[in-house]
């Protein structure tokens, strides 16, 4: 892959202009999933089902400031085995 | 702009839709076999599939003016099923001489298992014998990187397959490096929530390049969305890319794969305009 800086031709401040908004929204969205979880009603704890433990995982690689975080959390969300299955 | 949509099951959508296309720079559109909503019970239903595709479809179509081509296959959710998939796949070969069938498709796998697997490994063998484009499916969400790998490893199996006439859709920013890596073409399909938004598509068009990367919409009888590459071309241009390559991406790459099947004509004047002093496979 090639050296990405400068590959959004965008500035940093156009960026945010474009699109904080949006992420602001996705990023409410996530935290009112994780709060609505939280409130089911059977009080069964999320982190014991592999989707919610997932999307925490996921939540950390927002946080590490590493880069390509969208491929990483692509990761995270995959089966890393390679056989096929029975049926 | 003109554009080509590289990947619509019309079958599921309305007239409108193709109105709305032909007036948002549609000129011609490839379709490939879906899954219907429920498991077909015989190679008989197929039959009328690939009958709809080959002739009620491109003349609704061309009400609009835009040209419709079409792919055959099972699919593979439905290819799962072995003695459908072999009765199914016996009576391709007579469809494939149809004017606008151009490939096999969309072939792949569902759940990546073995039955699906040796369904996808038969339908590559038709398309090397009769010398058909090939469209890939890749599966959704947590097993689209297990069924990547192994699609990319079956296809590696036939040694006379051309990795250019092979299109490889449903990428993502885990998948697409080893697609482009393998030398197959690689589809983005936008797609509300499964698979890729209209954003980060173009991050992956800045990451990647405009070589050898299609969009389309894959729309279907699902949440889908018709009009998804106009919108990409719009997200493109928030982004500040030049026209050129816009067109690279929405036309000019899908006209390079497509017109490598002898039955795809060039869809417009302009279009044909566009390509004085290149070769019209891009090889």
């Amino acid at each position: 892959m090639r050296n990405l800086a400068g590959s959004c031709l965008l500035n940093v401040n156009q960026v945010l202009d474009e699109y904080f908004l949006e992420s602001r929204h996705r990023l409410l969205e996530v935290a009112a999933f994780l709060d609505r979880l939280d409130r089911a009603h059977d009080g069964i704890d999320p982190a014991t089902d592999c989707r919610a433990a997932a999307l925490r995982d996921a939540i950390d690689v927002l946080l590490d400031g590493g880069p390509q975080r969208a491929r990483h959390i692509q990761m995270i969300m995959s089966d890393p085995t390679d056989e096929p299955q029975p049926r | 702009m003109e554009f080509i949509e590289p990947h619509a099951h019309m079958i599921f959508r309305t007239t409108d839709d193709y109105q709305q296309l032909a007036l948002t720079g549609c000129v011609a559109i490839a379709e490939p076999v879906f899954w219907a909503g429920s498991d077909r019970l015989s190679a008989d239903s197929f039959e009328d599939y690939f009958r709809q595709l080959t002739e009620s479809e491109p003349r609704r179509a061309a009400q609009f003016g835009i040209q419709h081509y079409a792919y055959l296959c099972i699919n593979p959710k439905e290819g799962n099923n072995r003695e459908l998939a072999r009765a199914v796949i016996e009576r391709i070969p007579k469809f494939l001489s149809r004017p606008n069938v151009i490939g096999i498709g969309e072939i792949g796998l569902n759940r990546n298992t073995r039955n699906e697997l040796e369904t996808f490994k038969d339908h590559v063998a038709l398309a090397l014998e009769y010398s058909q484009l090939i469209l890939i499916h890749t599966p959704i969400l947590e097993d689209k990187l297990k069924g990547t790998r192994l699609i990319i490893r079956a296809l590696q199996s036939f040694k006379n397959l051309n990795p250019k006439r092979v299109m490889i859709d449903n990428a993502e920013e885990h998948t697409i490096g080893m697609i482009r890596d393998s030398g197959f073409r690689c589809g983005l399909t936008l797609y509300p929530d499964t698979k890729m938004s209209y954003s980060r598509a173009v991050d992956i068009v800045e990451i990647f390049g405009t070589e050898g990367i299609y969009v389309n919409s894959a729309c279907d009888w699902g949440k889908s969305v018709p009009m998804a590459v106009p919108r990409f071309v719009t997200e493109m241009r928030r982004r500040k890319h030049p026209e050129e390559s816009i067109r690279k991406v929405v036309f000019d790459n899908p006209m390079a794969f497509l017109s490598q099947s002898t039955n795809f004509r060039v869809p417009s004047p302009k279009a044909l305009a566009g390509l004085v002093g290149k070769d019209q496979a891009g090889r």
